[in-house]
């Protein structure tokens, strides 16, 4: 065991303080007036933001003089206590915006659930870097899963489904740590599936997906007319059954074929009964979430999913924030407008200009240019993490460190995608840029805790 | 391990991967696609406030008494003024450039300025010069104008009780969630009594423009819009020539005249004089003009018919002094007491009468306007036995009878600012302090009926309007039923409005007669013989408030005809004497014009000299 104590990782640090310093001019631009052109004013949203970012320089300096056996022995102690304060948002908690996620404490609003992603990430680290624990063990991944669901129900809880949505992403921790390939492959296909039920129609989503999995039968085992006949008809069959039939007596039937396949596979582990199998449950699935959202769910929540996918047109809401987002970034062209030079920020035509949107700001006035070099500091800052992780020695370091890259890229991508238009508007902050004290904070806290457990990776085997 | 390895790559590729597709779609959107830079610049939403035209107001012949015009604001967003032609722009709109810099000024340092909305340069541009101005907006990026409209009075007349309308002031816009500023709302007269009425419901126009100010539609379809409610029209109770001629015999003089329809309450005519021009108070002239009328040491502005509650009545009160004696059987209808050149208080003291025959009962009494007999009256009416608090029961008695006929209580007119008079209460004869005796006990009064006597002949501490002269005269006119005078039409189904209500005074019905026929008595041998027309049956009372100022104040009130009466009048003119010189004839001149349209032949001497006559020197 080595007691040499490494400096920390600079390069991680110089990203995070681009990052921050980009954050304040873009959000600086968001809410520049030029009646008040001054740098710093603590009635502005850039000048909280600029005392928050001295906050933060100080926090990440404490957390740099902590012992680093201080986040592996207080890990379950850190994620209680974050547990018990999101309990304590749930009743004592001011409601802003439709979420109750917040607690007011006289100078700021503390957004709770932010501080629940590092101290997820702590627990998770803990759980996972424990000698006993085995992801392949039923139990054991019902306790990650645990670990991570609880924080997420009780965000759920206070109606504020977008950060709950985040720590989805650990997903990526469990299977870096030995998760089954399986359930990444089955949630991807779960997350394709409900959203191309609500936007196509029936046939054709089987058709493609039975037309996939026949290319991997003949991939897999070549062209075989008996397999071939075996897989077809059934699939022909649930074409025809799903034009004819009423739906609850198609998935009736559809249960009962699926679950007599399973059977089959089960006994005879045919790999065409078990692709069959896979297709019969698919089509189950996609009929039941089609069923359910015209049968079961209220029209207020058809609209609210409806909007997100496109299939309503919402000029008001939604829609109308989306579109002013696209056309602020898409205005920016190659250079940008230039510094406080954008008229869509400027017109107030994007919502949420400092917060969610903040990205618009920086893709109108910087431009293409401007964009790539902030998602190259995202980029490499992610990247960077996942090689600080991988070369730590303690299992711990590194799962955090997973964590952290997990965290961090989902928030990024469901960002920057929603600001574009790839993904549903689903409202969480762009990390380090967005304003926010909260989120800034705890994204400090997130990242610093890991850059002390990196300088000192030398220091602890575990 | 090397599975490990693995996932950590494929971890770091789905990283790669997914933020390749952001930037291959920033790529499409911001280098690619040119539509999102045409949509930006087509994306400048402005609100345009749509002002609803104010309601027009007509006389009750439909005479249109107030109009609008149109006049146009220039408004300018400043970021989108580019290479402004300072001089031209000055040159079109007829300003001078110190004012141009002046306006300027004054625009960027005002409260709400903000360089990116719309800020109004210029306020009332009449319409003559806009028009020129309208051919060369094209050329001055950023400018917009904005139709507003400025009040105008085709009759230049009946000033105070139109009123007028300014901008609104910061309290105003404090106070209220709908005006503005830059708002115009009414500051006087039916102008502030009808302001919701008459104002409208402003609307909100969201159009998107594109970055040369064109309009290239309406945003979200118009679905944010809000229409304008226009202002509803309203009709007035005045006969706009008629008050025209009543404000031309009030000419060079002071005083206030009150005009009203016995058998509905409206206000036939209101005029306070000296009046004024109400075209002088509108558009931008409205400070400078104001400004002169404040300074008037006439006082111009203070409507004397509503207002001026600190004259007494004089004689004209005396009909109702014996109403009221009468309904509560202070004396009889044949009750007589002998004049004897005054009403005697003490040896020594004695309230003065004019030389006539004694009357000998209450309708000779007014005929001749004796002083003796409604002191008596009075003394009657204080020490009457069947009150058991004594003449402090007495008196209050009386003041709820004055109350009931409108006296010392603020009449419901539909016009801000009216006086409710003076009336004295026992309470306040306790208060005054008297040299002369001291009660004998606590319960008796500290003043006697005889010290206030002369509140029965309508003097001492009476106050009235000329408006609640107009309104006691119309209810005697109606033989005791009355309608609240207003001054705009009600609507006829409206029975919530006070002005659709009729009431009732105490006295009955019976006691009228013979008040009525002495009113008559009154012109046709009595002290008002000037104010007698042909064929029109006048009953009327002269009056003559005591001024100790100065010349005595002239009052009359009347009705004509005595029969299903179409008007009641009350007259004031300040120092101008006996209630026979100018009150009597000014409300017989306005009788026989309203009644008959003209005034005949025989009469035109003294309708000369009453228009000729000034009082004001």
């Amino acid at each position: 065991m080595s007691t040499k104590k490494v400096d920390p990782d600079w390069l991680t640090i110089f990203i995070y303080l681009m990052l921050v310093a980009i954050g304040y001019l873009a959000i600086y631009a968001a809410d520049y007036n030029e009646l008040y052109p001054k740098a710093w004013d603590v009635a502005r949203n850039y000048g909280k933001q600029f005392v928050w970012i001295g906050i933060c320089m100080l926090v990440a300096l404490i957390i740099q003089v902590f012992d680093t056996r201080f986040f592996t022995a207080f890990s379950y102690v850190i994620y209680g206590a974050v547990l018990l304060l999101l309990v304590a948002t749930l009743f004592f908690g001011a409601e802003i915006a439709g979420s109750k996620s917040w607690i007011r404490l006289g100078f700021f609003n503390l957004q709770s659930s932010e501080f629940a992603k590092f101290s997820t990430c702590l627990a998770l680290a803990s759980f996972l870097s424990n000698k006993k624990t085995d992801l392949d063990n039923f139990k054991h991944q019902l306790i990650a899963a645990a670990l991570i669901l609880l924080p997420t129900l009780l965000i759920l809880r206070q109606g504020d489904a977008g950060s709950a949505i985040v720590f989805v992403s650990l997903v990526l921790v469990l299977y870096r740590e030995g998760l089954s390939g399986g359930f990444l492959l089955v949630g991807i296909l779960a997350i394709v599936l409900f959203i191309s039920s609500l936007l196509f129609e029936f046939p054709y989503i089987i058709g493609l997906l039975g037309f996939i999995l026949l290319m991997t039968l003949v991939l897999r085992q070549g062209f075989q007319l008996r397999n071939m006949l075996f897989f077809l008809l059934p699939v022909v069959g649930i074409f025809v059954g799903s034009i004819y039939l009423e739906p609850l007596t198609f998935l009736i039937a559809l249960g009962v074929a699926a679950i007599l396949f399973l059977f089959i596979t089960i006994v005879s582990k045919r790999y065409t009964v078990g692709l069959l199998t896979l297709t019969l449950f698919c089509s189950i699935y996609v009929k039941g979430v089609d069923y359910i959202f015209n049968n079961v769910l209220k029209e207020h929540h058809r609209n609210r999913i409806g909007v997100v996918l496109g299939t309503i047109e919402d000029k008001k809401g939604v829609g109308y924030n989306l579109n002013q987002s696209k056309i602020a970034i898409g205005s920016g062209g190659v250079w940008g407008k230039g510094f406080l030079q954008g008229t869509q920020n400027k017109g107030d035509f994007v919502p949420e200009q400092s917060t969610d949107f903040i990205f618009c700001t920086v893709g109108e006035e910087f431009g293409f240019v401007g964009s790539c070099i902030l998602m190259g500091l995202f980029i490499i800052l992610m990247l960077r993490i996942i090689a600080l992780a991988e070369r730590q020695k303690s299992d711990f370091s590194r799962i955090y460190g997973y964590g952290v890259a997990s965290i961090i890229f989902f928030h990024f991508f469901i960002n920057m995608g929603m600001t574009i238009g790839l993904v549903p508007v689903i409202g969480i902050p762009l990390p380090f840029i967005s304003y926010g004290g909260s989120s800034l904070l705890a994204f400090t806290i997130l990242l610093f805790i890991l850059i002390k457990l990196d300088s000192e990776r030398l220091l602890y085997l575990r | 391990m090397e599975t490990i390895n693995i996932r950590r790559f494929i971890i770091q590729a789905i990283i790669i991967l997914l933020s390749s597709v952001i930037l291959i779609q920033l790529f499409i959107m911001q280098v690619t696609d040119e539509s999102y830079a045409a949509m930006a610049q087509n994306n400048v939403i402005r609100d345009e406030t749509i002002y609803p035209s104010r309601g027009q107001v007509i006389d009750r012949n439909g005479h249109k008494v107030v109009n609008n015009e149109a006049v146009y604001d220039i408004i300018f967003i400043p970021r989108q003024v580019q290479e402004l032609d300072t001089n031209k722009l000055c040159q079109l709109l007829a300003i001078s450039k110190t004012d141009f810099i002046n306006n300027l000024k004054k625009v960027r340092k005002s409260k709400g300025y903000n360089p990116l909305r719309p800020q109004t340069l210029f306020k009332q541009i009449p319409a003559s010069v806009f028009s020129k101005f309208q051919e060369y907006l094209y050329q001055f990026p950023g400018f917009y104008t904005q139709v507003r409209a400025v009040r105008s009075y085709p009759f230049a007349n009946a000033a105070h009780l139109l009123g007028y309308i300014g901008e609104v002031n910061q309290k105003q816009i404090d106070a209220s969630e709908y005006y503005e500023m830059g708002d115009y709302i009414g500051i006087s007269g039916i102008e502030r009594t009808y302001e919701k009425i008459l104002r409208g419901e402003k609307g909100l126009r969201k159009n998107i423009v594109d970055v040369h100010n064109r309009e290239i539609g309406s945003y979200l379809d118009g679905e944010k819009d809000k229409e304008a409610v226009a202002g509803q029209d309203i009709q007035l109770t005045i006969d706009i020539n008629l008050q025209s001629y009543v404000e031309e015999l009030m000419k060079n003089k002071k005083g206030g005249v009150v005009a009203i329809e016995p058998s509905t309450g409206e206000i036939l005519t209101l005029v306070s004089a000296p009046y004024y021009d109400p075209n002088r108070l509108t558009g931008k002239k409205l400070g400078i003009e104001m400004a002169k009328l404040k300074r008037d040491t006439l006082k111009p502005l203070f409507n004397r018919a509503l207002m001026s509650g600190l004259y007494p009545p004089g004689s004209t009160f005396k009909p109702l002094m014996a109403l009221i004696g009468l309904q509560e059987k202070a004396f009889g209808p044949n009750f007589g007491y002998g004049c004897g050149g005054g009403y005697r208080l003490s040896a020594s003291q004695v309230i003065g009468c004019h030389g006539h025959a004694s009357a000998y009962n209450v309708k000779e009494a007014i005929k001749h306007s004796c002083n003796a007999y409604f002191c008596r009256s009075l003394y009657l009416f204080l020490e009457n036995d069947k009150y058991p608090g004594g003449r402090r029961e007495g008196l209050t008695k009386w003041v709820e009878h004055l109350a009931d006929f409108g006296l010392g209580v603020k009449l419901p007119v539909d016009l801000p600012n009216t006086s409710k008079g003076m009336v004295p209460t026992s309470a306040y004869y306790d208060t005054v302090t008297y040299k002369r005796e001291i009660p004998k006990s606590e319960n008796e009064p500290k003043w006697k009926s005889n010290w206030i006597i002369s509140l029965g002949i309508g003097q001492g501490e009476l106050g009235v309007t000329p408006l609640q002269l107009a309104h006691m005269t119309s209810i005697i006119a109606n033989r005791g039923t009355y309608y609240y005078p207003h001054i705009v039409r009600p609507e006829k189904w409206d029975t919530s409005s006070i002005y659709t209500t009729p009431y009732k005074v105490s006295v009955e019905k019976k006691y009228f007669d013979v008040v009525v026929d002495g009113m008559e008595g009154v012109v046709t041998g009595g002290t008002a013989r000037i104010a007698r027309i042909d064929d029109i049956a006048v009953c009327g009372k002269t009056g003559t408030a005591e001024n100790p100022h100065g010349e005595d104040h002239s009052l009359f009130i009347a009705f004509a005809p005595k029969d299903n009466p179409k008007i009641a009048i009350g007259v004031m003119v300040e120092n101008a004497g006996f209630g026979s010189r100018f009150g009597a004839p000014i409300a017989s001149l306005t009788i026989e014009k309203y009644l008959t349209g003209e005034i005949s032949e025989k009469r035109q001497a003294l309708e000369t000299k009453i228009l000729e006559a000034n009082l004001i020197k």
